[in-house]
């Protein structure tokens, strides 16, 4: 990825920053005084009236290629939408402040902080979670193999999220050089440490051998 | 001698399940009327909680019930308490409300009225030594594991008398060996430095949720925990119930570096509310709630004098280790940086003082290589220090004064079982090409500065006296059955893989049975990094050479002779010198079921622990079972060891700097699974790369207020921190307390990768030790341009 696209990259990504923030004031939905309290609304739904301006409306989500109809709150995020009333846990929450990047999913082909994303502003998008990138007949997508592979995860936790993340730095460069791929992945926390295993991997699905670095 | 599966790659079973969003972590269970408990935590640094009223709060719709402090049984103080009504550090829990949903908790939290008297407190161990100065707690501020619990004060003259060194008063605990001062007298060469250690959060990316509900009088647990069978009692005592009433489930971990080793009151917490209200709990941590709670390494402040020959042997050692305990018990790392000196460097003569002092600051634990990581962080720049002013070469230093297999240490002066650090400098130092590097050391390209560095650390490889089991079932197919938890290191495997290995097993016909104490697990060691290779080896071991003792039993009662004249290959037990006089293991588990009593687990050693025993009776009747305590003899301290070798290039004008080639070199005698100890090398690197340059806490010394709550804040290490070329190897030579020799190594990686970080930003600047981490830019250019330092020599929690 040349510099011009990262800097358009990180462009995007802060504007959709802005924009949550915005809609999350616009909503209706007050910051607590206790300013560590989630966003998220875990159990979402809270009883009607309970939360200013917290009715659910009924959506339509297009995720891993099926239609979901699912009830959501004006301040609802993505990835409570999809963990708590979606049943699709791979998708983990660490931060909840779009810094780690555990909640990687992708919206029509780019990455997105589920945790900053409003549920709203993704319908009639295409969101991509981990659940959705095996194949028809249940087999790794090739990503998900060369991160076995080249034994990516170590706890785990952050892997979801990296490995979505991978998966759209390949589809929009395919043969990323190792240097390309560390900046890209790099709004993805791993505490582990693992850093140098999935770039390992992604050059093994990029097949990028020469990059795969082993041994002494 | 050749091995069927050690030393052997393999796929570990759960790594298919983690690239797939499968792995069910805590937050990823629901139960059926599950409801949602949101903490009340103190805002206060410290404080003592005059009233609480909920009645507003209950008054919420959808709010379900609280759970206060007089609702739990807390441990004796200083022992971290389950809630609190006197907090010492601004996020300890005070009290729970649970509701239909986290918003409405969150909403009834803000309506809980709550008088709290503020207390006075402070952020600076040191400082609070002080006779006018604050303590952080109204009962003691000195204790630690095997110091008691006290107060204990300096005077003003250990103060005032101080000069440039570290005030020094009474110690809480000391020992010495040799004779220092005349050993001082004939040094060469002698250092007295100060130094700090900053504390650094474990950051796990996991936050420690966790939940629960009841059925049938039994608790059923999902926790965030590294341990699996380790932490059930202390848990269930948590709890108030018999570890047997306790079904914990802890399949996958998100990363615990300690901090999540053993029983934590954040995974009680639910039960106990569940418990009260009679509904599911989930209880969901947020990252800023691990900040506070989620613990860290515990801080140093020091004074450590150095007296060497003129060759660079270390002569003479005086350390003096204050430690930041935060507000509750913590770790005893001060205690284990004496140690790791006098095993690294095996001076003649040694003193050790320390000091563990509450703090009204975050609760710490021990965080990977406790104690032993940090004193290799503060000695090695210094190391090198003395290298220089005795012009000793880096290297050669380091191998002046490293022990072999007889290395003693500690006051007792015990000595370990294996030590290969020798062989660990030299073959990295072949392998990296030390003496090529050292050309291009210093050398300048604009305003950028090539530096190389050399060095190593130690941390403690292993216990004994655990449990191993395991069974045979008539289908072939073997359980073995590991209550060791899943810290992400694939050590439940590869552990395994011993018993695997005295059967001769096909690695396919083995299914590894752990996380969930529903499958009847056996009393081992928690996930407690180097620890568990060699204390798991052994428990494996025991209990595979009870099942090999049995199927040659079997199989001599039915084709008649003794046991010794028979030999496995795998898959049959069989006469030797006749294989078709013999039977499948499969069939000889069928026979071990018909015969019963010991073959069968109907009959238990006497000497296993009770959880094993009832593990064991659990899956009796099934196949053959093979069970035993591990009562292997051992040769010394089990010991791992690791050198590390780098190459950075520090901008001179930003004070930023890149690694570009790092090679990490372990001392983990026989390597058991290549693959993972690579990714063990370099991620533990990784870790130690942050700790060297950015990883901290800071205080608001003035209101007691955490300012790094955040990844963004706390700065663990990204993608852009990382060595731009990773090497790896192992010395790969047997332990010989270890039944197949294998060792573990996970702690000293980091170790070794820190000190080799701070040691090369010491050289690329002209040899200036900062005795202090993280080194940040700042330091760097500050130092550079001759101004002083904005931080005091001995401050913390500061930068």
């Amino acid at each position: 990825m040349s510099d011009t696209s990262i800097n358009a990259e990180m462009e995007a990504r802060r504007v959709s920053r802005r924009e949550f923030i915005k809609r999350v004031i616009a909503s209706g939905a007050v910051a607590s005084s206790a300013s560590f309290v989630m966003g998220g609304l875990a159990g979402c739904s809270p009883r009607p009236g309970t939360v200013a301006g917290s009715v659910e409306r009924l959506i339509s989500l297009n995720v891993n290629g099926q239609l979901r109809r699912v009830d959501v709150l004006p301040q609802e995020t993505l990835a409570m939408t999809l963990r708590y009333k979606l049943g699709l846990t791979g998708t983990k929450l660490s931060c909840d402040r779009a810094e780690c990047g555990a909640c990687t999913v992708m919206i029509e082909g780019t990455t997105y902080y589920s945790c900053s994303t409003l549920t709203h502003s993704v319908r009639n998008r295409k969101v991509t979670t981990i659940e959705g990138l095996r194949g028809p007949n249940g087999e790794l997508h090739p990503v998900q193999q060369a991160f076995v592979d080249e034994l990516g995860p170590q706890c785990g936790f952050c892997t979801p999220g990296q490995v979505v993340a991978a998966v759209a730095l390949l589809q929009k460069n395919p043969r990323p050089t190792r240097e390309e791929a560390r900046h890209a992945m790099s709004g993805n926390l791993c505490r582990c440490g693992a850093y140098d295993n999935y770039l390992n991997a992604i050059m093994r699905a990029a097949g990028n051998t020469a990059e795969i670095h082993h041994g002494a | 001698m050749a091995h069927k599966l050690l030393g052997k790659d393999f796929l570990p079973h759960d790594v298919v399940a983690k690239v797939t969003g499968e792995a069910k972590y805590a937050e990823d269970f629901r139960a059926e009327g599950m409801v949602f408990a949101r903490l009340l935590s103190s805002p206060y640094p410290h404080a003592r909680v005059k009233s609480i009223d909920v009645s507003e709060a209950l008054k919420i719709p959808g709010v379900v019930g609280v759970l206060l402090p007089e609702d739990v049984k807390n441990p004796d103080a200083p022992d971290i308490p389950l809630l609190t009504m006197e907090p010492g550090y601004v996020g300890a829990p005070i009290m729970l409300v649970a509701a239909e949903d986290e918003t409405t908790a969150q909403d009834a939290i803000e309506k809980v009225r709550i008088e709290f008297e503020p207390l006075p407190f402070h952020v600076d161990p040191l400082a609070s030594l002080h006779p006018d100065a604050h303590d952080a707690r109204t009962d003691g501020n000195v204790g630690a594991a095997g110091v008691k619990f006290q107060t204990l004060k300096w005077t003003k003259e250990d103060f005032d008398n101080a000069g440039s060194r570290m005030p020094a008063g009474k110690a809480a605990q000391e020992w010495e060996y040799g004779d220092l001062d005349a050993t001082f007298a004939r040094c060469k060469l002698v250092l007295d430095e100060t130094f700090v250690h900053a504390s650094n959060s474990h950051h796990s990316m996991e936050p420690r949720t966790a939940m629960a509900y009841w059925q049938n009088g039994k608790c059923i647990l999902h926790v965030s925990s590294q341990s699996q069978s380790f932490i059930a009692p202390a848990l269930a005592g948590m709890i108030g119930i018999p570890p047997s009433d306790l079904v914990l489930v802890a399949e996958y971990c998100g990363g615990g570096f300690g901090s999540k080793g053993g029983a934590y009151p954040l995974q009680a917490l639910p039960a106990l509310l569940s418990r009260k209200i009679n509904r599911p709990v989930m209880m969901r941590i947020s990252r800023a709630e691990e900040y506070y709670n989620g613990s860290a390494r515990l801080g140093f402040q020091g004074q450590v004098k150095l007296g060497f020959a003129e060759d660079g042997k270390l002569l003479a050692a005086d350390l003096y280790v204050i430690q930041e305990n935060g507000a509750c018990q913590s770790f005893f790392d001060f205690r284990n940086a004496a140690d790791g000196l006098s095993i690294l460097y095996q001076p003649e003569a040694m003193r050790w003082r320390g000091m563990p002092v509450y703090a009204n600051s975050i609760i710490r634990s021990a965080q990977r290589g406790p104690g032993y990581n940090q004193i290799a962080h503060i000695m090695e720049p210094l190391l090198d220090k003395a290298a220089r002013e005795l012009k000793v070469d880096r290297l050669a230093i380091r191998l002046k004064n490293a022990g072999g297999h007889q290395a003693a240490f500690g006051a007792k002066r015990a000595t370990v079982s294996s030590c290969y650090i020798k062989e660990a400098l030299e073959k990295g130092a072949a392998k990296f090409g030390w003496q090529e590097r050292l050309a291009r050391h210093g050398r300048k390209n604009g305003s950028k500065v090539t530096a190389v560095a050399i060095c190593q650390a130690f941390h403690p490889a292993g216990f004994s006296g655990f449990d191993g089991l395991m069974r045979i079932l008539p289908t072939g197919k073997v359980h073995i059955h590991t209550g060791v938890g899943n810290l992400g290191t694939f050590s439940h495997s590869s552990t395994s893989r011993i018993a695997a290995e005295v059967l001769k097993l096909n690695w396919d016909d083995v299914i590894i049975e752990r996380g969930d104490s529903r499958r009847h697990l056996p009393w081992n060691i928690g996930q407690f990094g180097s620890n568990t290779n060699f204390t798991m080896a052994r428990t494996n071991y025991v209990a595979a050479m009870d099942a090999l003792a049995k199927l040659k039993e079997i199989a001599a009662r039915r084709f008649g002779g003794s046991p010794e004249q028979y030999d496995i290959d795998g898959r049959r037990v069989f006469r030797k010198g006749s294989p078709g006089t013999g039977m499948t293991y499969g069939e000889a588990a069928q026979r071990a079921i018909q015969m019963g009593g010991k073959y069968d687990g109907h009959e238990l050693p006497k000497d296993i622990n009770p959880m094993t025993q009832t593990s064991a009776t659990a899956i009796a009747g099934t196949g053959l079972v093979g069970v035993a305590k591990d009562n292997l003899p051992l040769t010394g301290a089990p010991a791992a060891f690791a050198a590390a070798f780098v190459e950075i290039e520090l901008d001179l004008e930003t004070g930023k700097h890149v690694i570009l080639d790092y090679m990490g070199v372990a001392d983990c005698g026989t390597v058991i699974h290549p693959a993972g100890l690579e990714t063990q090398i370099k991620s533990g690197a990784v870790q130690g790369f942050g700790v060297a340059a950015l990883e901290r806490i800071v205080y608001d010394p003035q209101n007691g207020l955490p300012a790094s709550v955040g990844f963004y804040q706390a700065k663990p290490p990204t993608y852009g921190d990382v060595a731009l070329r990773f090497r790896t190897d192992a010395v790969d030579l047997p332990d010989p307390s270890s039944p197949l020799g294998t060792k573990g190594i996970g702690e000293p990686l980091l170790g070794c990768a820190t000190a080799a970080v701070l040691c090369a930003l010491s050289e690329a600047i002209g040899g200036h030790v900062f005795n202090r981490t993280p080194v940040v830019p700042d330091m760097i250019l500050n130092q550079l341009a001759g101004r002083p330092h904005p931080h005091g020599p001995l401050q913390v929690n500061c930068q």
